[in-house]
């Protein structure tokens, strides 16, 4: 179980966090949502442990985050950040094969290759597998890193706007998988997305963050209603049920 | 390019480098064990060649972990201050102790090359325009204002002679008894093909680094060390080579990628064929006068890395 409890960030005199309690259910999608600023990629990385909080604390099985050693963290959670600059020329494979490195420093046994198998067949790239990185188009390369966490094969796995550059086809398709992978392996996904119709339709729970301050942590079907979601993004937003998923419609809402 | 075909060419080179010179030595005249051939034949020639090739692996290695950890195709020792440093290093020894001792010199050399690699570690963390073209030149100047200092403080002291036979990369003056400290670079070279994988992942940046629970700021600072042991040893021994660790690793990672673990044992023998043939080509130009091997390598090279700029900066970026 991961437990946020107080976690406050500033940056400079701008408090970018604050004072945030959460607790994500294990076996579950949560879905982080909120407008642009609003601290959800600050919450994730320090979740991650790849930024330090400056009061309050996360606790991975009841043992503080900072507490676990790197190499056994890193079997447990695994992030992908929003924004990935890779400059180095690894092939497809290459990359998805590092996401075993927790486990194997890099000299696969055939368990491994198996994950990255699955990983590579999971994100649709078989037939790319032997490109290398620079030749691939962005969605492609967004892929591609999802694979390598998805190999990873942590209990917890945070993904900061993982459907940036993907079509709809392969938003649909990845956000299926992670629905598999909860639903089938047991895992815990947290996510963050913009479109509250993903979020909406795939997950179990929804955390709703706004100017740093957590606004709304509840099931799904709490957070997807019209009053919600005016208090969060400012806009009216009528909802519509269809085969039983309510579907958001904003596209010309009032603001 | 497979490794089997770089490893003959380096074999026929060895072997090319080892029977050419001012004194003509053929094979048969090692059968003699008396001769004043074989006498040559074992404290210069093979020496020589010994010299070259762990001078050329280890250079071309030490530019490879450069790239990677700085996450920069064109920083290399020569282009962030690391052999500046060394040279600045054995020149404080030399101020600092009255008669300086081979080992002391060794130490101050190894240290200011760590210190100044370090430096241009953080200078590089520090700014935010991260050029290809860009962070190179801030190497390059920042060497050369190293170089500065231990030129002023080397004419201050009339050093300014002994100064300048450092800075001439050359295998002409190695003869047993004057390189053994390149054997100081074997276990670097074998250390880094053994944590080539982490120094692979480091080269993915911190926050991949992290996610895969690498210990980064220890991998990046290992290979630190590992550079400027390798860089010392061959500053003491040969001098200043420039632009084997920039070219080298680069021509591989066009062909092979950037994976280290398959990309260590090209870069070694490219950087040793590379050198090889450089130096045979200063031993055979102006026969039998030679030119230093810096200055053929630095005609090569500059030609081959001109070209990597103008046609490169989008496969480097
Ligand atoms: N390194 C930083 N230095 C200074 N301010 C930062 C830094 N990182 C983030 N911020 C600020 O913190 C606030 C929250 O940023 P964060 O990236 O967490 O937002 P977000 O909810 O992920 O937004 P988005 O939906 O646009 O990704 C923003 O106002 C941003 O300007
Ligand atoms: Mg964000």
């Amino acid at each position: 179980m991961i437990e946020i409890k107080g976690l406050t960030k500033q940056f400079g005199k701008k408090p970018v966090v604050e004072d945030v309690t959460v607790t994500i259910e294990p076996g579950t999608i949560t879905s982080f949502i909120g407008p642009n600023g609003a601290g959800k990629s600050t919450l994730l990385s320090m979740v991650s442990r790849l930024l330090e909080a400056d009061t309050g604390e996360v606790l991975l099985d009841q043992n503080n985050v900072k507490k676990w050693k790197s190499s056994d963290f890193a079997k447990r959670v695994s992030i992908l950040k929003q924004a990935n600059y890779l400059n180095v020329r690894l092939t497809v494979r290459e990359l998805v094969s590092f996401g075993r490195y927790p486990y194997s420093r890099g000299r696969l046994a055939a368990e491994d290759e198996k994950f990255v198998d699955q990983a590579i067949e999971y994100m649709n790239l078989a037939d790319m597998e032997d490109k290398y990185l620079d030749e691939l188009s962005g969605g492609q390369k967004q892929r591609a890193f999802i694979a390598m966490v998805i190999a990873q094969d942590t209990d917890y796995i945070l993904l900061d706007e993982p459907l940036n550059n993907l079509d709809m086809k392969h938003s649909v398709q990845i956000m299926k998988i992670l629905r598999k992978l909860v639903d089938e392996l047991g895992k815990t996904v947290v996510i963050v997305l913009h479109d509250i119709n993903f979020a909406s339709v795939y997950s179990d729970r929804i955390v709703a963050l706004k100017n740093g301050r957590l606004m709304r942590n509840g099931p799904t079907h709490e957070i997807i209603n019209s009053e919600v979601l005016r208090e969060i993004y400012d806009m009216d937003i009528p909802i519509q049920e269809q085969n039983g998923c309510r579907i958001c419609v904003y596209f010309n809402s009032h603001t | 390019m497979r490794l089997w075909m770089l490893g003959i060419a380096a074999i026929v080179l060895s072997f090319i480098s080892l029977f050419i010179g001012a004194i003509d030595i053929t094979p048969k005249d090692l059968l003699n064990w008396e001769s004043d051939e074989t006498h040559i034949f074992l404290i210069s020639r093979i020496p020589r060649l010994l010299a070259i090739i762990l001078a050329g692996a280890g250079m071309s290695i030490a530019g490879l972990i450069m790239q990677s950890l700085s996450r920069n195709k064109f920083v290399s020792p020569t282009t962030a201050g690391t052999l500046d440093a060394a040279k600045l290093g054995i020149l404080i020894s030399m101020l600092f102790f009255t008669n300086v001792t081979y080992t002391q010199q060794v130490i101050f050399s190894f240290a200011f090359a760590l210190a100044g690699t370090f430096l241009f570690m953080q200078i590089l963390d520090r700014i935010k325009f991260k050029d290809v073209i860009f962070v190179p030149l801030i190497g390059i100047m920042y060497g050369n204002i190293l170089s500065s200092i231990t030129t002023f403080f080397g004419y201050e002291a009339d050093l300014l002679q002994n100064i300048s036979s450092w800075l001439m990369g050359s295998f002409t003056l190695i003869i047993a008894g004057r390189y053994e400290l390149l054997y100081v670079s074997i276990p670097a070279i074998i250390l880094a093909y053994l944590y080539a994988n982490k120094f692979t992942v480091a080269g993915m940046g911190e926050d991949f680094a992290r996610n895969l629970g690498l210990s980064y700021k220890l991998v990046l600072n290992i290979g630190l060390v590992l550079v400027a042991v390798i860089s010392t040893t061959v500053v003491l021994t040969v001098g200043v080579i420039p632009f084997l660790g920039l070219i080298v690793p680069n021509i591989v990672s066009l062909y092979l990628g950037d994976n280290l673990r398959k990309t260590i044992p090209h870069t070694a023998v490219l950087g040793i064929v590379f050198l090889l043939i450089c130096d045979i080509l200063g031993r055979i130009i102006i026969h039998p006068y030679e030119i230093p091997v810096n200055v053929t390598v630095a005609v090569i090279g500059s030609a081959i890395f001109l070209t990597m700029l103008l046609r490169g900066r989008a496969y480097a970026k």
